[in-house]
């Protein structure tokens, strides 16, 4: 547990001095001085058979040093070993708007550009689905000929007996939702230096990734070379989200050309080639279907969700497993069925995305619990409260929960937000609403399982009193750095900045799983601290030699190693440093983490998907203001609470939640990809409405300690759990202030006035047979 | 038009006040200024965000006026004083703006840190005391993924109470 105050009220980020200075180097800020520029050559038909490709006159241009294309890459590439279906660059067929069919490297941006205007293709188009109903008629053209009715994969999972808890129910509604596709918009664009050293045939790549041991194993497998001769460094980076988790296809472009310029490339990919490169939250209809008793206990949950995921599979099953395992493991539930469907279109492709999985389905059932809490008479934290676990418990689908606040922070934002006083009191035009939502710690079971920890931090020591901790995790702004170097400083009982983390760099850290699924604070946390440990015995061990007390004799408060029974007998930091690089000279010691198979999920098909040492949970409650004549919603405040186990960093814990809770107010409200003919229609950050800072709201934060008996410290994840909470709050809200129940995210003024209007005349009619329905 | 379509742009000197400091440089007639900034100077604090003022993270100060660098022309900027995030810091300290959002998390990965101080900087020079309803206007057109906006005006808030 954390010792130091000042920690306890939560710390700057440790790389923020180089955030505020203008001094941190992202990927583009590389010094690339006499590096070829790339340039992408891409589709422009959404589905068809490549006929010609015809790269000479592009390749023969003053200026242009490569030219790539399909036939450069044998190899297709992907996240799961199933389904790994795409190719770096098209081969014999495009199957999206906007897929890389070519690449060049040239002296400069403007050679390039011109490169790719002499390019021939012809292509013979075939028919192309922008939506999952035409993807899957009769009759469809497959887009990938091994997938009948272009469904990537169909999962149907029965836990307990829904008939029976149907049956038990006073009350079961069924309603359909729509939540539009969204985007990570992530303000860095993406972009890749790669170097290509032909003489020791070596490649180092830096790029925007989260997962850099992806990358370079990719890298690897598309290049045909060997993994040891690759090394892949993340520099700064500006925000991921979920987009940089798995291999993007300008990544292993960058390398092709690289290693085909002999030389070094440096790609920058613009706004709206980040929107086609996509990997985001997909387009997702849900039917769901709950019973409820008269007291508001649930009976049993049927959904059936269909994901429209693009052209290639990406991380397209662990998507629509996720969507289903995620209906367990908020609520007690005695019965869930979940039929979900992924489904192939002529779109960029989808993938991850905050919250992976779990938020279309979270927003659902929450808005529809919201309803029949209404019909029932009952008040939303009422019926949230007669469903709660108790942990430790184990759910229907095999999900261990080990800790869980959520009555807590039930308790916490019901009562900040004055939600009995106020809600039903409020001036017309004025709406509350609330809902819950909870995510994982990380995935205790990664997709590529090797059988090694799932965690694994060295921290090193070195004759000048410097300790370094080494991690592969990427740091992407989220504050991973900074919660490592905390937990090695309050291990060692060392002030914060007698600690150096270093990132990413497989040539110096040691191999990470990378920045995804909320598992870094969780796993790699858990890692340091047994790093740290073992190095605090070597010090102390050192010190009670010289000391001449036993080991168990030593303690160490703030640099200093003392005596516990003789306090006279006390060493500086620095004399311990010596004696114990005595006769072994400079140390580094290894801490891992690995999650027991007990926490690795159910032995069903796709079991292992919403596994997870720990689940964080959120609540939260949402006022909304409606301007009735325009259909304009400002969100006036949120309160939110999540249980994070412990805040290692509160001041991070709280941005992390601030900044999950407002991302899902883009959803709820504005932000929806649009795509006319498969060609996006919203691809820069101006149709692509990102809330700015005129509209978004205060949020009240409030930390739940639950803590974790796993979690470092007690810890879980403080970054994605509150997210899937706010857009069926503010439905709720929304809801309660004018009375219009909305089905459709984002809800956006056009789709709410509609809704009134429709109100209005009900109304009327209404009012004019006489108040009969 | 030059040998396969490529039009010939003539160079022309570019004086300016680059953070306080005169300094002289041939640019392109259609430089924009922030590449100017990061290509020709080697500023890279200056970012790009986007494919041309929808962002924000390219914001840099012209005559002490917030403008977006990367839709102004860098010739446009001659006898002109440019500030950008790297002028910032002086005498070994940080600036109020960078103190106050690295100490209140008004960064978290730092993209749009730059051009969002300058943008707060620029307001603050104006109005010294700004109201929450101004600091929103004034940083209406930078666009942040990460913090949800609550930590940023709570930074600026904090600079403007600390003194200059």
């Amino acid at each position: 547990m954390t010792s130091d105050a000042k920690i306890r009220r939560g710390v700057p980020l440790i790389d923020g001095i180089d955030k505020v200075t203008g001094r941190a180097r992202y990927t583009a800020d590389l010094e690339h001085r006499g590096a070829f520029i790339g340039r992408i050559f891409r589709s422009p038909v959404s589905h068809g058979e490549i006929l010609r490709l015809d790269v000479e006159r592009a390749r023969s241009l003053e200026g242009v040093v490569a030219v790539v294309t399909g036939a450069d890459c044998r190899h297709s590439y992907g996240v799961l070993p199933v389904s790994m279906n795409e190719f770096p660059m098209a081969h014999d067929k495009v199957r999206y708007r906007g897929e890389p069919v070519a690449a060049v490297a040239a002296i400069d941006a403007q050679t390039a550009e011109r490169a790719l205007r002499l390019i021939e293709f012809e292509v013979r188009e075939l028919p192309a689905y922008f939506d999952s109903a035409s993807a899957r008629a009769p009759g469809a053209v497959r887009l990938h000929d091994n997938k009948a009715d272009n469904l990537e994969r169909a999962v149907h999972h029965v836990f307990g007996d829904p008939a029976a808890g149907f049956a038990a129910a006073d009350l079961v509604r069924e309603a359909t939702f729509d939540c539009a596709e969204v985007n990570h918009a992530q303000i860095e664009p993406h972009a890749a230096l790669a170097e290509y050293d032909p003489l020791t045939d070596r490649l180092t790549m830096q790029s925007v990734s989260q997962v850099t041991f992806y990358l370079h194993m990719m890298l690897a497998h598309c290049l045909d070379m060997s993994e040891s001769q690759i090394r892949v460094i993340k520099p700064f980076i500006g925000g991921g989200f979920g987009a940089r988790v798995e291999v993007l296809n300008f990544e292993i472009v960058t390398a092709l050309l690289a290693r085909a310029a002999q030389g070094r490339v440096l790609m920058e990919l613009t706004r709206e080639e980040n929107f086609l490169t996509h990997r985001a939250r997909p387009q997702t209809t849900v039917r769901l279907k709950l019973g409820l008793q008269r007291d508001g206990r649930i009976t049993a949950c049927e959904c059936e969700l269909v994901q429209r995921g693009g052209a290639y599979a990406g991380y397209g099953i662990v998507t629509i497993l996720y969507a289903g395992a995620l209906l367990q493991g908020l609520y007690d539930i005695p019965a869930v069925k979940y039929d979900g469907y992924r489904v192939y279109a002529n779109l960029p492709p989808c993938g991850a995305m905050r919250g992976h999985g779990g938020v279309n389905t979270r927003h659902s059932f929450e808005v529809l619990l919201d309803r029949m809490a209404r019909e029932l008479g009952l008040d939303p934290f009422e019926v949230r409260r007669r469903n709660l676990l108790h942990a430790p418990t184990r759910t229907l689908n095999d999900l261990m929960v080990s800790s869980y606040g959520l009555g807590e922070c039930l308790d916490l934002v019901e009562r900040a937000s004055g939600w009995r006083e106020r809600r039903g009191r409020l001036p017309p035009g004025k709406g509350l609403g609330m809902a819950c939502s909870h995510y994982v710690s990380g995935s205790a079971k990664p997709i590529h399982w090797t059988g090694e920890p799932h965690a694994v931090v060295n921290v090193k020591l070195d004759w000048d009193g410097s300790i370094t901790a080494l991690t592969g995790a990427a740091d992407i702004g989220q504050g991973s750095s900074t919660m490592v170097a905390i937990t090695v400083a309050e291990t060692l009982g060392l002030p914060l900045d007698r600690i150096r983390v270093i990132a990413a760099d497989s040539a110096i850290t040691p191999k990470d799983n990378g920045a995804y699924s909320s598992r870094i604070t969780f796993m790699v946390g858990n890692a340091a601290i047994d790093a740290a440990r073992k190095l605090k015995q070597v010090l102390i061990e050192a010190a009670a030699r010289k000391m001449g007390l036993k080991p168990e004799a030593v303690e160490c408060v703030g640099g200093v190693f003392q005596g516990l029974d003789v306090p006279e007998a006390a060493m500086t930091f620095t004399e311990v440093v010596k004696e114990a690089l005595v006769d072994r000279g400079t140390l580094t010691v290894k801490g891992t983490f690995t999650c027991p198979p007990e926490y690795q999920g159910g032995k069903h098909r796709g079991g292992a998907v919403g596994s997870t040492m720990g689940f964080s949970y959120g609540a939260q409650v949402v006022e909304v203001s409606i301007d009735e004549a325009t259909g304009q919603i400002s969100v006036d405040k949120v309160w939110v609470a999540l249980d994070c186990g412990y805040a290692i960093n509160p001041l991070a814990v709280q941005g992390q939640i601030q900044g999950s809770v407002w991302m899902a107010m883009g959803q709820a409200l504005y932000e929806e990809t649009r795509y006319l003919d498969g060609l996006p229609a919203h691809a820069s950050l101006l149709e692509y409405r990102v809330p700015t800072i005129v509209e978004s709201p205060p949020i009240d934060v409030q930390i739940v300690e639950s803590i974790d008996p796993n979690g470092p410290f007690g810890a879980k994840e403080a970054s994605e759990g509150a997210l899937a909470g706010f857009a069926p709050a503010l439905v709720a809200a929304v809801a309660n202030a004018v009375g219009v129940e909305m089905d459709v995210l984002p809800v956006t003024p056009d789709r709410l006035m509609e809704a009134l209007v429709n109100l209005r005349r009900q109304a009327r009619r209404r009012s004019l047979s006489g108040g009969k329905p | 038009m030059g040998e396969v379509g490529q039009p010939i742009l003539s160079k022309r000197i570019l004086r300016l006040r680059l953070n306080g400091r005169w300094r002289e440089d041939a640019v392109a007639e259609n430089q924009l200024l922030v590449d100017y900034l990061r290509e020709t100077v080697g500023f890279t604090g200056t970012k790009t965000g986007c494919d041309g003022g929808e962002c924000g993270a390219c914001t840099v100060l012209l005559d002490g006026e917030a403008v977006p660098s990367c839709i102004t022309l860098a010739i446009r900027c001659d006898g002109r004083s440019v500030e950008t995030i790297e002028g910032l810091a002086a005498g070994g300290r940080l600036h109020r703006l960078q103190r106050a959002f690295h100490e209140k998390l008004g960064t978290q990965c730092g993209f749009c840190t730059p051009g969002m101080i300058m943008a707060a900087e620029g307001l603050l020079r104006r109005r010294p005391a700004p109201s929450d309803d101004e600091i929103r206007a004034a940083l209406g057109g930078n666009l942040c993924r990460c913090t949800g906006y609550v930590k940023i005006i709570e930074s600026v808030r904090a600079a403007a109470d600390a003194d200059a």
